[in-house]
């Protein structure tokens, strides 16, 4: 099945990148932004039936691999 | 004195790396990433470049790869792991040091000479060294050294802070910071001050008519630190 899982940075770190992004949609006329914060999104098929064993292995991914749990937060999607 | 120097696919100063350990003494050998086994050293270097291309955050891809786990067990025996740029990021991904490396604050590619002061010498990387500032080079678009507030203090409680960015007289301030990192910081040890990660790079200050010779002087010291 597909899991996805959704890697963002934590509140507290800086994001340069969300804020340049913030200031091209600014300039194009988009004004009422708050914040922009750029994340990472995976899309996972796991050879695996169980919903929960599959997100159980996805989540033990972001924990090894996929984040950097110093600056990163992230949240798991059952998508099929 | 034996060293090793780990080739990632990506790495690019691993030679550079290579010609300077030679040029000071080191018996040295380059190693493949998808080695099992470390030769015998009496240090081990993780050169700059652009492992993996940097692929999902830098050096995180290296810091699994196969050599690596001989890498870490050597380091948590004792054994000294010297991370340099691209080698530093891969540090902080395999836990050996805290911390992580963002993006330079201004998002620009950061190539030129800077000057780092020294925090502490009681280890085996600075021990003896008869200058307190260097002149080292940078080249990275992620050096902006990041910790959270209770790993700060615990680097600074266990004086783990090994350089700062500074200028020529050694002071230690915003304007001289350039990449952003947390307190000017430009290298960190590991507690039991083994393993040393920095993001510039002495390798590249071997010659005194085309660089400058900071870089001899910190290899030097270390050969005769390690002996």
């Amino acid at each position: 099945m597909k899991v996805s899982a959704i890697i963002t940075l934590k509140k507290d770190v800086l994001d340069p990148q969300g804020k340049v992004i913030h200031q091209a949609l600014d300039g194009m006329g988009f004004e009422n932004i708050n914040e922009i914060r750029q994340g990472k999104y995976f899309e996972i098929d796991v050879n695996e039936n169980d919903p929960n064993k599959a997100k159980a292995v996805v989540e033990d991914m972001c924990k090894k691999l996929l984040a950097n749990l110093v600056i990163e937060n992230f949240k798991i999607i059952e998508t099929q | 004195m034996k060293s090793s120097v780990i080739t990632f696919p990506g790495s690019n100063c691993d030679r550079d790396m290579d010609v300077a350990l030679k040029k000071f003494g080191f018996n040295n050998k380059m190693v493949w990433h998808d080695d099992n086994e470390l030769p015998k050293s009496d240090l081990v270097v993780l050169p700059g470049g652009f492992s993996y291309g940097d692929y999902l955050r830098c050096g995180s891809m290296a810091s699994k790869s196969r050599i690596m786990q001989s890498v870490i067990n050597f380091a948590k025996s004792g054994g000294l792991v010297m991370g340099i740029c691209n080698g530093f990021q891969i540090l902080v991904e395999t836990g050996l040091v805290p911390g992580v490396l963002l993006r330079n604050k201004y998002l620009e590619f950061i190539c030129k000479n800077v000057f780092v002061k020294l925090d502490n010498k009681e280890n085996t990387y600075f021990k003896n060294l008869n200058k307190n500032i260097l002149e080292f080079h940078i080249a990275h678009n992620e050096g902006n050294y990041f910790c959270t507030k209770d790993q700060l203090k615990e680097i600074k409680d266990n004086n783990q802070i090994a350089i700062y960015y500074c200028n020529s007289e050694g002071k230690i301030e915003d304007q001289y910071n350039p990449n952003g990192s947390i307190k000017n910081i430009a290298g960190i040890f590991n507690k039991e001050k083994n393993v040393l990660g920095m993001m510039p790079h002495p390798e590249r200050m071997i010659d005194e008519s085309l660089s400058g010779e900071d870089g001899s002087i910190f290899f030097k010291n270390l050969i005769n630190n390690i002996k």
